[in-house]
């Protein structure tokens, strides 16, 4: 289960905003009074102490700076010396999410387990539905044997009495493709090779202890230490991530350093009209159906865990793709920073070198925060390009499918479906598909249930801010008529 | 009885600190509160530049009493105790 709002997560913008704070006051150099300052003597502490509280602040705060727990060589290492390294580096650190091990609980194995409900009643279904034999009656009440129990849950699925519940491990049920296991003391891993930077357990982890290596630090850096141009491209998601009006946004970060500030929604009209040529030229062959391809964690997912899927995915590349192509061909010189709600458009950045830095709403927020500025104190600024509806609409869960649809406009025949998060359900819905074909013949995926709105970098409320961007897709053109 | 009064900050610091949190309010409200409370999203109140700072934020105002650092948890337990001395008053 993802939980929207938490302390956990909470906690990762307070994060933040301090370390844009101390990069302000004093280039990291008093970095290292931030976990105390955070967790003083008298605290009531979140774990067992705040001693172990603050060695956990400093694994979060060195993943704001762009480390991971496991880049610690030198125990003895403080922040002020990460904070200068991460100001020496001329590119980011490779993204990738990691385990902080000690802030890790290790939370029991999943399993199934009888609780004091148990009336040990006479009609024992959950004797008789075990398929493996594994239970038994103890001393009145049933009783589960651990070794020969395979998780199946029928039991919990039969009793009367509600008796029997699964104990689960979040962060392992949160991702889709198994790549988060426990090594033999229990703590979490996360599988490199396998993971496909959803984000989602970091999301889930009831602990805080999933991080990310974030590029805001490398951002600063340009903005303030060099005279390199940095120009912001805006995911449309943005619409709704903060209470003001999305011109008083841009004007923020025109404030906040950015020298220019461009839509990626005018990409997603390019991405558009590709994949709807894409998916009529498809049909036309006779092919059964087409995914999409622009959430890079699905596209991911496909690659590493449903290969047998790929031959149907999309070549149409995304919105992030064709706007930053769009900004380097203007300026070659720029550096580019894509600002979204998604972890997984980091490792999508990787592969694209027209996409320089990538960075989280809640960084922008925290960058917002630290540097003092009101976002409704600031001016209003423009686009210079004119996004359509469709392409306003890319966050939304049938978002996507529905701005192909716009364009493929009768030439063939369009059965959308929506897969709204990218479950392990979902993952065989897929494969399924792959193999045996599908009812239906545009596919739209999208990782995060709700859509990009309710991304791992998001700040707002997916609820709320899904209505404000309706609003602002109300607002736009049809596509069909944008010259 | 009046509703009580619910302001949330949506200044800049206090929505990045995690105002959004408190605003679960406006969607699903503990059965107790329905009906009970008014929830507004208000502008930056300037508890933060009066020498609280940002870092105590999120500030929410519940019946013009301040809370800092406000959550959603702090939140209900304020509404609540508000809403046992009205109904001790009316007794």
């Amino acid at each position: 289960m993802l939980i929207p709002k938490n302390y956990a997560n909470q906690m990762r913008s307070r994060i933040l905003v301090k370390v844009v704070e101390s990069f302000y006051k004093d280039r990291f150099e008093t970095a290292d009074e931030i976990p105390i300052e955070m967790r003083p003597k008298d605290y009531d502490s979140s774990r067992c102490c705040i001693y172990k509280d603050r060695a956990i602040l400093k694994y979060r705060m060195m993943a704001a700076m762009g480390f991971t727990p496991q880049d610690e060589i030198n125990e003895a290492k403080q922040l002020r010396d990460y904070g200068k390294e991460a100001l020496k580096r001329q590119n980011h650190a490779k993204s990738c999410l990691a385990v902080i091990d000690i802030a890790c609980s290790a939370c029991v194995k999943s399993q199934y387990m009888v609780t004091d409900a148990c009336r040990g009643c006479f009609a024992r279904p959950c004797v008789m539905n075990c398929p493996k034999q594994a239970i038994s009656i103890v001393h009145g009440r049933s009783h589960i044997n651990p070794d020969l129990c395979v998780s199946c849950g029928k039991c919990m699925e039969v009793c009367p009495y509600h008796a029997i519940v699964k104990l689960p491990v979040p962060c392992e049920e949160a991702c889709p493709v198994g790549a988060i296991k426990k090594d033999e003391q229990g703590v979490e891993h996360i599988n490199e090779e396998t993971c496909i930077s959803c984000g989602k357990c970091l999301q889930s982890c009831p602990f805080g202890a999933i991080v990310e290596r974030s590029q805001m630090v490398d951002v600063l850096n340009l903005i303030h230490n060099t005279d390199k141009k940095v120009v912001a491209m805006l995911a449309p998601a943005i619409v709704g991530q903060f209470p003001f009006e999305i011109g008083q946004v841009v004007g923020a970060l025109k404030k906040a350093g950015f020298d220019d500030v461009v839509e990626v929604a005018a990409g997603a009209d390019v991405t558009s009209k590709n994949e709807a040529a894409e998916f009529v030229e498809r049909m036309k062959e006779g092919k059964n159906f087409m995914t999409t391809s622009c959430c890079p964690a699905y596209f991911r997912a496909a690659e590493v865990h449903i290969p047998e899927l790929k031959p149907f995915v999309s070549n149409t590349k995304t919105p992030m793709y064709y706007t930053a192509e769009m900004l380097k061909k203007e300026q070659p010189d720029c550096v580019s920073v894509f600002i979204g709600p998604c972890l997984a458009k980091r490792t999508e950045a990787e592969y694209d070198p027209n996409v320089d830095y990538v960075l989280t709403f809640e960084e922008i927020g925290a960058m917002f925060v630290g540097a003092g500025i009101e976002i409704g104190d600031c001016e209003r600024a423009g686009f210079a390009k004119i996004s359509s509806a469709q392409g306003r609409n890319y966050p939304l869960s049938g978002g996507v499918a529905g701005a192909v649809g716009n364009l493929v406009d009768g030439q063939v025949e369009f059965r959308p479906e929506r897969i709204d998060g990218l479950t392990k359900d979902n993952i065989k819905l897929l494969k399924r598909y792959a193999t045996k074909g599908s009812e239906n013949n545009m596919i739209e995926v999208m990782c995060c249930e709700g859509g990009c709105v309710a991304g791992p970098g998001c700040i707002a409320l997916a609820k709320r801010a899904a209505k404000q961007i309706e609003g602002y897709v109300a607002q736009g053109q049809n596509q069909k008529d944008l010259k | 009885m009046d509703k009580i009064q619910v302001k949330i900050c949506a200044g800049t610091a206090c929505f990045v600190m995690g105002a959004p949190q408190i605003q679960t309010l406006e969607f699903s409200v503990p059965e107790d509160l329905v009906g009970k409370i008014e929830v507004t999203e208000v502008r930056c109140m300037n508890h933060c530049s009066q020498n609280k700072g940002y870092n105590k934020g999120p500030f929410v105002e519940v019946n013009g009493e301040v809370i800092e650092e406000a959550t959603l948890e702090k939140v209900i337990a304020k509404i609540r105790e508000l809403i046992a001395k009205e109904e001790e008053k009316n007794c």
